[in-house]
């Protein structure tokens, strides 16, 4: 019954992708198509571009994804344990505590060493 | 009619509840999910050109049609009509996979919404996970358009946007959390049937900082101002979608639109009581006994309710869109990791306080209740008075507490530029004067 429900997001799925492909056929058929050869240049206000554009990140953003992923992982923890709260004593809220007050150290951490700093 | 087609009926009279036939259901998905939702958001953007004229002292769109009324439509056969352009440089698959990605997961997004009693498309169990890993799934798209362009501009939007959409994403999640341990379920059918019980939970202080947490986080997760730095038009012209013309383009608008719908329907499910009506008005609708009518009717009104607070929801966000001028790159990165991410993990522990205070007895005696058959005596005000003062004053201190670790933190960076050896304009003469 639940994996029925996943069957069906599969085929509204398929229907959305429908829906994002339908006009862009459309279009392909009805609009115009005329390729020059200053049209099929970069778009970078008129100027045109130099050097290479698929260059690497900056670590700033590594450090965010790493962040993000931690605390991620942390509400994948959490779900669970708020979900079965209401079946759960006093214990789980000062466990939960606990975990929290890890994690606002990681913060603080992070925050204190100026991995939160966008330079 | 091939074995597939049959499958697929008989997989959607599987899922569907008992009350609607289930012919009713499949045609309410194809026409509701495919039909309604592109349309409502087609107007949404006619609404906000009106609702953003008239804060600029504008008139707004009012050539096509009474009012402007068919503006949607002109736009949508000026879009498929437009040619469409791909860079020579840009990479072609990746290019045309990006509004793809974006325009479903926005539409998948409204896959779990219950619009009304039994009209949720998909009734998950595990439906706000669900919710929040389908989202997530446009930031790929709005990177692979960012890289795929090869455009240093939109590669710049990209970025911003990855970084942007996954910072906010963590309170926007964290914010759910106390809905969810209220609840005690992932389903959000049982959050609106918890909030039909004991109300909506906006109105309890730990339940009104999430949904402020959840609205900004929101808002920055649909890139709208203040928060619309991918795209901000005066510094990377128009951020990932730059090279973006035509019917593509197009996809790219539809999908901001859905999301702007999307999060609203959220917002309203999780903390605004989807389609109940507020206090006194649901106890009259209980006394006049509309548990007993049919439930077509009940359906009408729980979605009209439902569309007046979603509208006033997307008003919300027309407003600060008009109101509030564009935040700079590291006040936005910040304002999501040192305010509102400490802000909603205090606000889980005032959630929990709050459950074990005011829910943790009612909850336990309704299940008694089933058990027993006695009446159920809902507790005095004088529970709910004592937990509203507990929580609303360890709301306040942890407001309190970001704020002013925030501005010592502000302050000492502060100290520590000015006092650094680098010398002070003012100072310029004086240093001058030494070197001459």
């Amino acid at each position: 019954m639940v994996m029925l429900n996943y069957v069906f997001i599969c085929f509204l799925m398929l229907g959305a992708v429908g829906f994002a492909v339908a006009p862009l056929i459309l279009e392909r058929l009805i609009a115009p198509r005329k390729r020059g050869r200053s049209k099929g240049e970069t778009y970078e206000c008129g100027v045109l571009t130099t050097g290479e554009t698929w260059i690497r990140f900056r670590i700033q953003y590594f450090i965010y994804a790493l962040l993000f992923v931690v605390f991620d992982i942390e509400t994948v923890f959490l779900y669970p344990w708020a979900v079965s709260y209401v079946g759960l004593g006093g214990f789980a809220l000062v466990e939960m505590v606990i975990f929290l007050v890890v994690l606002l150290i990681g913060l603080i951490y992070a925050w204190a060493t100026d991995a939160l700093k966008w330079v | 009619m091939t074995d597939w087609a049959c499958a697929t009926l008989l997989f959607a009279q599987e899922i569907a509840p008992r009350e609607i036939p289930w012919l009713a259901w499949f045609l309410w998905l194809l026409i509701g999910f495919f039909g309604i939702f592109p349309g409502v958001v087609a107007y949404m953007v006619w609404a906000e050109r009106k609702v953003a004229a008239r804060f600029q002292d504008r008139i707004g769109p009012n050539r096509v049609g009474p009012l402007g009324l068919l503006q949607p439509i002109a736009d949508a056969l000026k879009l498929i009509t437009k040619e469409d352009i791909v860079p020579d440089a840009a990479d072609p698959i990746v290019h045309l996979l990006a509004p793809v990605i974006i325009l479903v997961s926005s539409f998948l997004v409204l896959a779990v919404i219950p619009f009304g009693v039994g009209l949720a498309p998909v009734n998950l169990p595990s439906g706000l996970l669900y919710l929040i890993a389908v989202s997530s799934f446009s930031a790929l798209g709005v990177f692979l358009a960012g890289w795929s362009s090869r455009n240093k501009y939109a590669l710049l939007g990209g970025m911003r946007a990855v970084a942007q959409l996954v910072s906010y994403e963590v309170p926007q999640v964290l914010s759910t959390i106390p809905v969810i341990l209220f609840t005690g379920s992932l389903s959000l059918v049982s959050m609106v049937d918890r909030q039909y019980e004991f109300g909506w939970f906006v109105f309890s202080p730990p339940g009104f900082l999430a949904f402020v947490v959840m609205t900004i986080a929101s808002i920055a997760e649909v890139n709208r101002t203040p928060f619309d730095l991918p795209e901000a038009e005066s510094e990377i012209i128009a951020g990932y979608h730059t090279e973006y013309s035509g019917m593509r383009f197009g996809l790219f608008f539809l999908a901001e639109y859905l999301s702007v719908f999307a999060v609203s329907c959220l917002g309203t499910v999780l903390f605004l009581g989807g389609g109940l009506l507020p206090f006194p008005l649901n106890r009259l609708a209980e006394w006049m006994g509309t548990g007993d009518w049919p439930a077509i009717v009940v359906n009408i009104g729980m979605v009209s309710v439902f569309s007046i607070k979603v509208l006033g929801y997307v008003f919300l966000m027309f407003w600060v869109r008009v109101t509030l001028p564009r935040m700079r790159v590291d006040r936005m990165m910040n304002f999501a990791w040192k305010y509102l991410v400490p802000l909603s993990i205090g606000n889980i522990v005032i959630a929990a306080v709050w459950f074990e205070m005011v829910l943790r007895d009612p909850i336990k005696r309704m299940a008694q209740v089933e058990i027993t058959g006695d009446e159920y005596i809902p507790p005095g005000i004088g529970v709910g008075l004592k937990g509203w003062i507990v929580t609303g004053a360890l709301v306040i201190a942890l407001f309190l507490t970001v704020l002013r670790v925030n501005r010592g933190s502000h302050a000492s960076k502060i100290k520590e530029i000015t006092e650094s050896p680098i010398p002070l304009p003012s100072e310029a003469p004086a240093l001058f004067a030494r070197a001459r």
